[in-house]
């Protein structure tokens, strides 16, 4: 199960970091990480965001870490450790299969299972919050799994950073 | 702030008296047999004429559209097409032709008028009559200020309802749901009351916080709902006639899926810590917190049982959403769900018979009851996603909201206890967790 949901959940993070990445050059400038080659600068947001993946995704009702999400904490564990003025918030989402009460908790689980993800990868707790939204802010609308499986998320937002 | 939160003037209405019948009939107590045994859902619709309701201007007509619209959507009275009308009703106070109604099938005809007396409050008087006997069998007057017109429409529908059925009313009554507005991605949500057929609707919040799951105190003119804006969302308590606002507890973490008990003095709640979400009750008086249940799991939508003692919640201590019942002190829980899916946000019936639930089983969602055993299990509406039942102040209706997915968005329907009628709410946009209040009596 979880090893065929990766593929999908690899091209999804691509897709999704690199709309990211458009909608910051049309608006941006280099201050927000962007040179004039238009690369991210190292240690920028877009950086983070671009080249390391702001986001896990889940199975549907679960809260475990895919091989491929894992692969992605480690990489923003790495980044966070060089990048020490970052604090940042882990913002955990549940697909709209699911009912509101149930699903504010589930994100909730989400979030702190990044959160503990990091911390045993050696960033400080005192960097990160967490917050649920449950299924109220998804990314993408549709009435199949290839947006429902965008929405099963944890994202984690760099202070200063939007979502 | 002010102007959200006009207050309606007069809620209380200033008078009503009965209407004796002008004739001389047997007479006929308010404990006389009901015309219809609804309990068990085995009955035919009582057909009813409610004639336009005499008046200047069209508060008469008004008054009679709410009245009737109020029967279409009660499944027990079938109210009959104006259009087919064998009379036209000259004095209301008389006894209709009743071998002219009987040609069309019509069991009671309501006759009646509304106006503004001398001192510029409205008065308005019913009659309703039985066809088979030729005898008024009800029959009230009401004085009120003329702003409270639908309300007067209301309380003469329960009057009727009650009248014909012998269950209690639920027509004067309001209902308390979340508005929403912009795209799906980003919507925003409002807290919004209206009448329980869609009238009156006024917006409690502006929508610069995201609210959701308003409900609805029993005793007072409060609700309780889930806002975020501050660092952790948090459950709230508003007074809807002053807007007064406050956090509700000093909680560390989200909290959230409130619901007030019977008696309106205490909150429950879920707590979510780490990775787990458990309960906690309030009181709102001494602001003592009492934690509830203490699980590794997902412990939310507690509801209380109408006499206090016990709540039903869901949980995923067993590995998967399902209904437990346990002591309001916590304690002693016990799993009642036991079918296939999904048991999600129960809600224990105000005349306590029932447990309404939302079920997900594949890629369904679906509206059902079962007895508060967990026996005797009746799915009333099932379909891609329908969620978040609310009981009617009766136990004999529910609203509950339809998302049809996509870039559309959710909507209120009303359904009965026998799933034998469902019907649209109407609202101004996009609506959802509808959350019906008290009888305002």
């Amino acid at each position: 199960m979880t090893f065929a949901a990766r593929p999908r959940g690899l091209t999804l993070a691509f897709a999704v970091a690199a709309a990211l990445a458009l909608g910051a050059c049309a608006k941006n400038t280099a201050d927000e990480g962007i040179n004039a080659a238009g690369a991210a600068v190292p240690g920028s947001m877009q950086d983070f965001a671009v080249n390391v993946g702001d986001r896990v995704f889940f199975d549907t009702d679960s809260t475990e870490l895919t091989p491929t999400a894992q692969g992605t904490l480690e990489k923003q564990a790495q980044w966070l450790t060089r990048y020490q003025r970052y604090a940042f918030t882990i913002e955990g989402h549940a697909d709209e299969r699911g009912t509101r009460e149930y699903n504010f908790a589930l994100g909730a689980r989400r979030a702190d299972t990044v959160k503990n993800y990091l911390i045993a990868h050696g960033i400080a707790a005192g960097r990160m919050k967490t917050i649920s939204y449950g299924k109220e802010r998804p990314v993408a609308v549709c009435n199949d799994i290839s947006c429902w499986s965008q929405n099963r998320r944890a994202v984690t937002v760099l202070n200063g950073g939007t979502s | 702030m002010s102007s959200l939160f006009t207050r309606r003037a007069g809620l209380a209405l200033l008078g009503s008296v009965a209407l004796l019948p002008l004739v001389a009939t047997r007479s006929i107590g308010q404990d006389a047999n009901p015309e219809i045994t609804i309990r068990g859902g085995q009955f035919k619709p009582v057909p009813i004429a409610v004639t336009t309701f005499q008046s200047e201007g069209d508060l008469g007509p008004k008054l009679t559209s709410v009245v009737t619209n109020n029967f279409n959507r009660s499944v027990y009275l079938a109210p009959i097409d104006p259009r087919s009308f064998p009379e036209q009703i000259d004095n209301p106070d008389q006894q209709p032709q009743l071998d002219a109604w009987k040609t069309v099938n019509a069991r009671f005809v309501v006759t009646g008028r509304t106006g503004r007396s001398s001192d510029g409050r409205l008065q308005t008087d019913f009659r309703l009559w039985d066809v088979t006997s030729g005898e008024q069998v009800a029959g009230q007057e009401y004085v009120t200020d003329p702003g409270n017109s639908r309300r007067v429409a209301h309380i003469i529908s329960d009057a009727i309802f009650t009248r014909i059925t012998g269950e209690k009313g639920f027509f004067d009554s309001r209902v308390v749901f979340v508005d929403e507005t912009g795209p799906k991605e980003r919507r925003r949500k409002r807290l919004a009351i209206m009448d329980q057929d869609g009238g009156n609707v006024r917006y409690l919040t502006r929508g610069d916080d995201l609210v959701v799951t308003p409900r609805f105190s029993p005793t007072s003119q409060d609700v309780t709902y889930m806002s975020f804006g501050s660092a952790d969302p948090k459950v709230f308590l508003l007074n809807i006639e002053s807007g007064q606002r406050e956090v509700v507890g000093n909680f560390p973490g989200m909290t959230f899926s409130p619901r007030f008990s019977p008696d309106g003095d205490r909150i429950v709640m879920s707590l979510s810590q780490g990775s787990s979400s458990n309960l906690y009750s309030m009181d709102l008086r001494s602001r003592t917190t009492t934690r509830l249940t203490d699980t590794p799991a997902i412990d939310t939508s507690p509801s209380y049982s109408p006499d206090g003692s016990q709540i039903v919640f869901e949980s995923d201590r067993g590995g998967s959403q399902q209904i437990y019942t346990m002591a309001a002190d916590g304690g002693g829980a016990r799993r009642i769900s036991f079918g296939e899916g999904r048991y999600a946000t129960p809600v224990w019936s105000p005349r306590g018979d029932y447990i309404a639930f939302t079920r997900q089983r594949g890629e369904a969602f679906a509206i059902g009851v079962m007895k508060t055993d967990g026996s005797g299990e009746r799915i009333l509406t099932e379909g891609f996603h329908n969620e978040g039942p609310t009981w009617a102040p009766n136990g004999l209706f529910l609203m509950f909201f339809r998302d049809p997915g996509g870039q559309s968005g959710a909507r209120i329907f009303m359904i009965d206890l026998f799933g034998r009628g469902e019907f649209p709410v109407p609202t101004p946009s996009y609506a959802s967790d509808p959350a019906w209040g008290p009888l305002l009596g």
